[in-house]
């Protein structure tokens, strides 16, 4: 028996050949259709942004909204896997974060809130031939330098400025305020320069019915903006129009108060800064009335609600009605990143990057119509609305279909405030 | 344009100024006496904004009178600090004293991260929005009490030199160290305690700080650097020098914000940095060496 056994293990018959041919051939045919199923997994995104540094405050929000993300858009079917890094406000360590994150595996990068971090992310990628979405960065040139791994779900600085002025023009006529000049404050970085440079073009054309009489910029980290104020009241404007930060539009307000320089509004054409959490708990009433007219969060979207579902429960701290501008577009850009990669089906750079050009999500968050990008990679429809601060929270004003409230102009005085 | 707007801005970059001058002198203290430049010098500063803010967020102090308390901290730990690792730098070559003070500079930022995050932490004092108005003149309160502390701070400290024992002890370490050990002095004991007297005028310098910006580490480095400008331009190990650069710098911040872009007003510092390391390389009221 045990010699038996040895012989028919030993022996290899002709039938036994043939079956065992036609397995591996089974095998190797069916090899690449294992390849695509490994590919279709969840697509690994590396998510940049500011967490530390100047620009702290917005980069945090913004990864509340990133740390939310996967959960919602699971149940909408996108599968993500995100990787979180810090690049601390500084291009530098954005460039090469991002070389890590990619050489780590990462298939996708989503960020950076700062245009300065974003072209030097956008730079890696492009030669990495990375998918790269961009969450919040306005200058213009992002999307100027023919870059082809990367799209922009956010308006340039020039789409700010003219939605922004456009929407002043709607909110003196609406509140029947008579506005003879203004000033524009603004940031020195990079967003502050092309928010700039968009006013110094669009500006002219605008037919806005007061005189702008001087544009000033401002170091964003300097310690206090004393002497700008003092710079803008001895100009005496009506209005100022301002592109800042964060921090740097507590100073401002601050030293306003000190100096007792009251114009009639406070209105920012489109940046961060007035909406803050951080400038409604340093200023309190102080806050109020401050308007901006910036793309904001569709109240009456189901994704926008699934969004704050999520959220709420996950940052008890903090407000979506506050944080839903960084929160969104940061949704948004891993929402199109996810879309590119299920239409695909591959986790390949340049298949997911051709199915990214070609999205057209109509179920999105922000107001506005179905995300699309042209032949730049830029979303040319995002438009914005006029929100001002009432009793420490953003409150659509205009346009009025979609306002919770009319706007209130001019602001009382800074001593009328309780 | 009126007097009164120029007035407001002179007056903004005294105040202003003076507390600069308070924080850059004690980098000149302990650099005129140790001959060991404290490259960590900003980071203590927001140490101590942090601690003012801490006291005051959970017991109302006002960073008027928490600069006190702090300012003893901060000089047990300039004592401590120097005695038990700094003192074993002295006389090794720059490279390795810049190396540990750097070192030390990184641990505190990235310990104020960890600890506080990122975030600015503002103490809002009920006088931080208010003012003064005489005539036009618009003079922030919050600046006019941090200015006084500052000169308080400094009078106290000039007056130490002058009139103490050991004040005296110390600036014959300063003129000549040998003389200094040959009768007797405990040098090493008198460094540590110069060392501390620097870090409580970084301390109270700190404290005075909070009623002008808000806590972040992310101040630090531009402190150092700021500090740096000021005693070199007031000339380095001299204290009348480091209140007179502050104000200096103040000053022409001020007006070069005003009358320039506001954006300018750092250039502007360093193009009287470079004007006074080539016209007078020891500084204003230096001594040549």
């Amino acid at each position: 028996m045990k010699r038996t056994a040895q012989s028919a293990q030993a022996r290899v018959s002709r039938r036994a050949f043939t079956a065992g041919l036609g397995a591996a051939g089974f095998v190797a045919g069916t090899a690449p259709f294992n390849i695509v199923r490994a590919q279709s997994g969840p697509l690994k995104i590396a998510v940049m942004l500011p967490r530390s540094g100047y620009l702290a405050q917005a980069g945090q929000s913004c990864y509340r909204g990133a740390l939310v993300a996967p959960k919602v858009l699971s149940d909408y079917g996108y599968k993500v896997e995100l990787v979180h890094i810090d690049c601390e406000s500084n291009a530098d360590v954005s460039r090469t974060q991002t070389e890590r994150a990619i050489n780590e595996g990462c298939q996708a990068v989503v960020g950076a809130f700062e245009s300065g971090s974003t072209l030097a992310i956008a730079q890696v990628c492009e030669q990495r031939q990375i998918p790269f979405v961009v969450n919040v960065g306005a200058a213009p040139q992002l999307t100027e330098q023919g870059y082809k791994y990367m799209v922009r779900n956010f308006p340039t600085g020039g789409m700010l400025v003219t939605n922004g002025l456009k929407l002043i023009n709607d909110a003196l006529t609406a509140t029947k305020l008579d506005a003879k000049s203004a000033v524009f404050l603004h940031a020195n970085d990079t967003f502050g320069t092309a928010q700039r440079q968009a006013m110094d073009k669009i500006f002219p054309t605008a037919g806005l019915p007061f005189k702008l009489l001087d544009s000033i910029a401002y170091d964003p980290k300097a310690q206090d903006l004393s002497i700008e104020v003092t710079k803008v009241r001895s100009l005496n404007p009506d209005l100022l129009l301002v592109v800042t930060r964060s921090a740097d539009a507590i100073k401002l307000v601050r030293d306003m108060v000190r100096q007792r320089f009251e114009p009639k509004a406070i209105i920012s054409p489109g940046s961060p800064g007035l909406y803050d959490e951080e400038f409604y708990q340093a200023l309190g009433p102080l806050a109020d009335y401050a308007m901006y007219n910036i793309p904001w969060a569709n109240p009456k979207s189901q994704m926008t609600q699934a969004l704050e579902a999520a959220y709420k429960p996950a940052n008890p701290n903090f407000r979506f009605a506050v944080e839903c501008f960084n929160v969104g577009f940061t949704f948004e850009a891993l929402l199109v990143a996810a879309a590119g990669h299920k239409a695909a089906g591959t986790t390949s750079g340049p298949e997911v990057m051709k199915a990214i050009h070609a999205t057209n999500l109509s179920e999105h968050v922000m107001i506005g119509p179905p995300i699309k990008f042209d032949e730049k990679g830029q979303n040319v429809g995002i438009p914005s609305a006029v929100v001002q601060n009432r009793g420490k929270t953003p409150t659509v004003t205009l346009p009025a279909d979609v306002a919770t409230a009319a706007p209130v102009l001019p602001m009382p005085g800074w001593q009328k405030r309780t | 344009m009126t007097i009164a707007i120029i007035l407001n801005v002179v007056i903004q970059g005294v105040l202003t100024g003076l507390v600069y001058g308070l924080m850059a002198l004690g980098l000149s203290v302990i650099f005129g006496v140790v001959r060991v430049v404290n490259f960590a010098h900003g980071e203590f500063a927001v140490v101590a904004m942090y601690a003012t803010y801490l006291l005051f967020v959970t017991l109302g102090l006002d960073p008027i009178v928490s600069l006190f308390p702090i300012a003893i901290v901060f000089f047990g730990v300039g004592y401590l600090l120097q005695a038990t690792l700094i003192n074993r730098f002295v006389g090794r070559s720059e490279h390795e004293q810049f190396i540990l003070l750097v070192g030390i500079a990184i641990i505190i930022v990235n310990g104020l991260l960890m600890i506080f995050g990122p975030d600015a932490r503002p103490a809002n004092l009920p006088y931080a929005i208010e003012s003064y108005m005489i005539g036009d003149v618009f003079i922030d309160k919050a600046r006019v009490y941090a200015a006084i502390g500052a000169i308080v701070v400094s009078s106290a400290l000039f007056a130490f030199f002058r009139y103490t024992a050991t004040g005296t002890a110390i600036r014959a370490c300063a003129d000549n160290l040998t003389g200094a050990a040959v009768v007797g002095l405990n040098v090493k004991r008198l460094y540590a305690f110069t060392f501390g007297l620097g870090l409580a005028c970084v301390g109270a310098a700190g404290a005075l700080m909070v009623t002008i910006a808000d806590a972040s580490p992310t101040l630090a480095q531009a402190f150092t650097l700021l500090a740096f400008t000021i005693v070199i331009i007031g000339g380095l190990g001299s204290m009348a020098g480091a209140l007179v650069g502050g104000v200096l710098i103040g000053v022409s911040e001020a007006l070069a914000s005003f009358f320039l872009a506001p954006s300018m007003k750092s250039m502007f510092s360093f193009a009287l940095l470079v004007a006074v390391l080539v016209l007078r390389p020891q500084g204003l009221m230096g001594r040549r060496a």
